[in-house]
């Protein structure tokens, strides 16, 4: 039977979320399409803050990599967004025309920051705070201004706020209230909000209503309707957020704030369905994760047909991700007749808490500088219970001081307290998935329950369990690190420096001598042992054919068939009648289906049978092209000085020699290169690992430049006169590179976690350069042509490349 | 093209001793492919030459870690016992029985 389609429009953390609830249900229910208005793959948006505060970067929020949705066969269309939904001819179209028909459509188009029509709010300058896009304009300004207005002192205003004075701008925020955060916070929480606030640099202009943005293009400045003005050159506009219903709307499907949904989220229209913050649920529209999942959890299954309770609605909390600032608030927060209020308030130590009692039960919490009873208070307050039996002190189990006992409280919390709120994750879960599948790190616990995913505040009490359930083997700097893969608690330096200091020479060795808990490690760690072990000993080493992944040990690369490419080299794209003719017989004589020039210069063979190989590879007579390997993969050239009007080097001449002395290096992830003979860069040198530009008596050298997922321009590394010193320069950058990059991070991402300045630096010295030269010129002697070798080698035959045909005789 | 024999046969597939260890060698059975991997302990397993993934693909140039191999193209981890696809991923792929007698190794079709 033909599997039915699901499509979602919105490829946020809501509808993502029902993906992978439905997946986790039934893996192959449907045919899955997504429409993404983003560039990105799903990201974690509630991190936003912390990459603004300088705490994460943009690459490590991702919540799904591309290759999830290939390995889940989900088909995404990003950067493209869904024009319009037809319900009657059950289609939707998208910005490009793209027609989709869908069996059961969800909507989750999430919100848009709300932008407060003001004269001006069009002006360059002017932003909200909801996605990367809007990050990346804050970055780019404050890299070039100094003064930046957050309007709106509630959650995303401060949070914005505190990322702007990270990033060095000088900010005030405005707000239409008397204090800050007035649907959370009473007042004197607020008053203690703002104080460590102003101590921390931010500046307050309170009941100020903004009625012009003021400036040319750009924004210079803003007025409020008191007629006061002041100067900017960033606005940030944090005022709130509106769900984006128009798609809806225009389709005829019900929508009165958002998207009107039953308790199964079901629209009012035949299998379309509306979750997360585009939705409106007995009248809410939520601004949090923790309902928007629970509500996906309903929605997966009753797309599946399965058995599900209605979803009634969330209480949600709140907490504020600023540094320095711990603060929680729930329910209601201002004292009323019929409520009894617990306060405690030591000003000495800045802590603050105040539990609302009404009719014996929990009715509202504000905490602030010690949050640590907010999971327990929470959980009493939803689950509406009788506390007339308890003291005060009972109540609030960590005191007036804060200095409550964390692990007692892990130790007393029943199983069925929810640790992760976002996700909600129980205790007795965390637990559970501790003990049965052996976890050791929070990062494991993550990724098997979901816990700590989404804003991470839970990632302290996480830890926590995982000390008291692990008990004596608990080891919490382990627990809390990025390890090289799940096979080991050691990270990737750890295990670089013991390989250095022990002289250890084999994968196996590594994995004995370290206590890896999986034998034969797995495919993330063993590629990663050879490189670094081949990185370290170059000489002594001797490569582990079977530790490298399947296009690195057949040197071709698989295609989705189980047949092979083979892409011989093409010295800096150059060729000659004698190749191509080679190369049109080989392709007659092993049929072989597809002929193509690549993107890198040079022709492919694609579709060979894996037993033709090395019969290709001989007949061919030529040097594999490594297009499949983590290594230097082309140097793309254009014609330059020898033919081109502009032309001011020989730029084939040094990309020719420059790929036959670097082929077959080992690099943590594939190296490219480009040289082009003028700016005009025909060869594309700014978007490569390493790219070079001629100029008039010299060459200048960009580095990190990528053309792939993550597009990123290269950066000037340095001018220098001579291809002698462009040769040394290179060897130097790569070697450089070698050695402190992650196995598998290109040098986009490289340059960025170490610094374009600090790789300068390091490349500045002489000495330093020679030495790293040195290190490149003796791995290089490591390798030799794998081609030939196989041809050479009956064993490798045999091992790699033979089928046996068995005639079936019977014993 | 060979007829498969319809009731279970053992079949020899080969020499014990030069069998490589670590890599899969594929041999061809009429239409099936089945792949033979030698562990580093020595024993071998016998499994289908196609990946379970719903895409396909084939398993035989995977890496291999104890008595699991990694599928190739998507990287599903597979038990060569019982040809169990490991959680988070979903699936089977097909096993043979192996012995080895005098050197041979006999396969269970
Ligand atoms: C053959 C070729 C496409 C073509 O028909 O032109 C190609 C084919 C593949 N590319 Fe590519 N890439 C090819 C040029 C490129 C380019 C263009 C370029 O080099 O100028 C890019 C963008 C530039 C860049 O890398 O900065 C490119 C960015 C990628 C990426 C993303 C890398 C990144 O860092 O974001 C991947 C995935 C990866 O490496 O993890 C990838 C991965 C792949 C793989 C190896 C996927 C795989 O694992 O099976 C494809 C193999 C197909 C096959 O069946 O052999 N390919 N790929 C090109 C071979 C060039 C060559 O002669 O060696
Ligand atoms: C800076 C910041 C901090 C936050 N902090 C927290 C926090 O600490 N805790 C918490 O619980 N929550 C927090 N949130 C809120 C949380 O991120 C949201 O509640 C959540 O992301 C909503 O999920 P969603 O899927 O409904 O919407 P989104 O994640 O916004 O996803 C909707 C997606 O749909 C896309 N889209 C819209 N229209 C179309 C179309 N027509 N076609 C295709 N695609 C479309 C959008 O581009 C977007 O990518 C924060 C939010 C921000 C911005
Ligand atoms: S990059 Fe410059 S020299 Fe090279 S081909 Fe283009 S214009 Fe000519
Ligand atoms: S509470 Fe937000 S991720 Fe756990």
């Amino acid at each position: 039977m033909e599997k039915r389609h699901l499509v979602l429009i919105g490829n946020g953390m809501a509808g993502v979320r029902v993906v992978e609830e439905i997946l986790k249900l039934t893996p192959d229910a449907f045919h899955i399409t997504i429409f993404g208005n983003e560039p990105y793959p799903n990201y974690n948006r509630i991190q936003l803050s912390n990459v603004l505060q300088g705490k994460t970067t943009v690459d490590d929020i991702f919540l799904n990599e591309w290759e999830w949705y290939r390995e889940n066969n989900i088909t995404l269309y990003t950067n493209e967004a869904v024009a319009k939904i037809n319900p009657k001819l059950k289609t939707v179209i998208s910005s490009t025309g793209r027609i989709v028909a869908y069996d059961e459509l969800i909507i989750a188009t999430g919100s848009s920051s709300f932008i407060l029509p003001v004269p001006g709010a069009d002006k360059q300058g002017v932003t909200g705070f909801r996605d990367i896009q809007d990050c990346e304009n804050m970055m780019e300004v404050a890299r070039t201004h100094k003064k930046a207005v957050v309007i709106g002192g509630g959650l995303l205003g401060l949070e914005a706020a505190r990322g702007l004075i990270d990033l060095g701008m000088e900010v005030h925020v405005v707000h239409l209230m008397p204090h800050l955060m007035e649907r959370q916070l009473d007042e004197t929480a607020a008053t203690m909000l703002k104080e460590e606030l102003e101590a921390q640099g931010m500046k307050f202009l309170f009941e100020k209503q903004t009625s012009e943005i003021l400036g040319d293009d750009r924004v210079k400045g803003l007025r409020f309707s008191d007629g006061t003005e002041i100067e900017t050159d960033l606005v940030v506009m944090a005022v709130g957020i509106k769900p984006n219903t128009q798609l809806a709307k225009e389709a005829g499907i019900n929508v009165n704030r958002g998207i009107v949904v039953n308790d199964f989220m079901e629209t009012t229209t035949p299998n379309v369905y509306a979750v997360g913050e585009c939705a409106e649920h007995r009248e809410v529209t939520y601004g949090m994760v923790a309902p928007l999942y629970e509500q996906g959890k309903v929605l997966a299954q009753r797309i599946l047909g399965l058995d599900v309770e209605p979803y009634e609605g969330t209480v949600t909390g709140t907490q504020l991700k600023v540094s320095d600032v711990d603060l929680y608030s729930a329910g209601e927060i201002i004292d009323d007749k019929s409520t009894k209020a617990i306060k405690v308030h030591n000003e000495f130590e800045g802590i603050y808490k105040k539990i609302l009692v009404r009719d014996n039960r929990v009715v509202g919490i504000v905490l602030y500088g010690d949050t640590k009873d907010s999971t327990k208070l929470f959980r009493m307050l939803v689950d509406k219970e009788d506390v007339s039996g308890k003291t005060s002190a009972s109540i609030l189990d960590s005191g007036c001081c804060g200095g409550g006992q964390a692990d007692m409280s892990v130790d007393s919390m029943p199983d069925t307290e929810i640790v992760c709120g976002c996700n909600g994750v129980s205790k007795g879960t965390i637990v559970e998935a501790i003990q049965t599948k052996g976890l050791t790190t929070v990062d494991q616990v993550s990724s098997c329950t979901n816990a700590g995913r989404s804003c991470g505040r839970c990632k302290g009490l996480v830890g926590e369990i995982l000390a008291y359930t692990l008990g004596d083997s608990f080891d919490a700097t382990k627990a809390n690190k990025k390890t090289l893969c799940g096979c080991t608690t050691l990270s990737r330096d750890e295990v670089v420096a013991e390989i250095k200091e022990k002289g250890m020479l084999s994968t196996k060795e590594v994995m004995n001598v370290l206590g890896w808990n999986n034998e034969e490690g797995c495919s993330k760690c063993r590629p990663a042992l050879n490189y670094y072990l081949g990185m370290i000993h170059p000489e002594e080493y001797l490569d582990e054919r079977d530790s490298r992944l399947v296009n690195e040990k057949m040197h071709a690369n698989i295609q989705k068939d189980g047949t092979y490419s083979v892409v011989p080299r093409m010295y800096g794209g150059v060729t000659n009648a004698d190749d191509l003719k080679k190369i049109a017989e080989v392709t007659e004589k092993y049929n072989i289906p597809l002929v193509k020039l690549t993107g890198g210069q040079r022709i492919a063979l694609l579709g060979v049978k894996k037993e033709d190989l090395t019969n290709v590879w001989e007949d061919l007579g030529m040097p594999s092209g490594y297009a499949y390997g983590k290594t230097l993969r082309t140097v793309k050239t254009c014609v330059g000085s020898q033919f081109c009007r502009y032309g001011t080097q020989d730029t084939m001449q040094l990309g020719i020699d420059l790929e036959k002395k670097f082929e077959r290096l080992d690099t943590p992830h594939k190296f490219k290169m480009g040289v082009s003979g003028c700016p005009r860069n025909c060869a594309e040198s700014g978007i490569k690992d390493m790219g070079i530009v001629g100029i008039d008596g010299g060459f200048e050298l960009y580095v990190g430049g990528n053309g792939g997922t993550d597009l990123r321009a290269g950066d000037l590394l340095c001018t220098l006169k001579t291809e002698e010193e462009v040769m040394e320069m290179i060897s130097s950058y790569i070697q450089y590179y070698r050695e402190t990059a992650n196995y598998l991070e290109r040098t986009s991402t490289w340059i960025e976690r170490v610094g374009l300045e600090h790789v300068k630096e390091v490349l500045q010295d002489a000495e330093v350069r020679k030495e790293l030269t040195a290190k490149l010129d003796r791995s290089l002697t490591r390798y030799s042509e794998p081609w030939n070798e196989a041809l050479k080698n009956q064993q490798i035959r045999e091992k790699y490349y033979k089928t046996e045909e068995i005639p079936v005789v019977l014993v | 093209m060979i007829d498969m024999p319809q009731t279970l046969t053992k079949v020899d597939v080969g020499n014990y001793q030069t069998l490589a260890h670590q890599a899969g060698k594929v041999i061809r059975l009429g239409e099936k492919e089945i792949v033979l991997f030698k562990l580093s302990t020595g024993e071998v397993k016998a499994v289908e030459n196609k990946s379970p993934h719903p895409k396909g693909g084939t398993l035989a140039d995977g890496l291999v870690s104890g008595s699991y191999v990694y599928c190739p193209l998507y990287d599903w981890k597979i038990s060569l016992n019982d040809g169990k696809v490991q959680a988070p991923d979903e699936g089977q792929v097909k096993t043979y029985e192996v012995n080895v007698e005098d050197n041979r190794i006999l396969l269970t079709i």
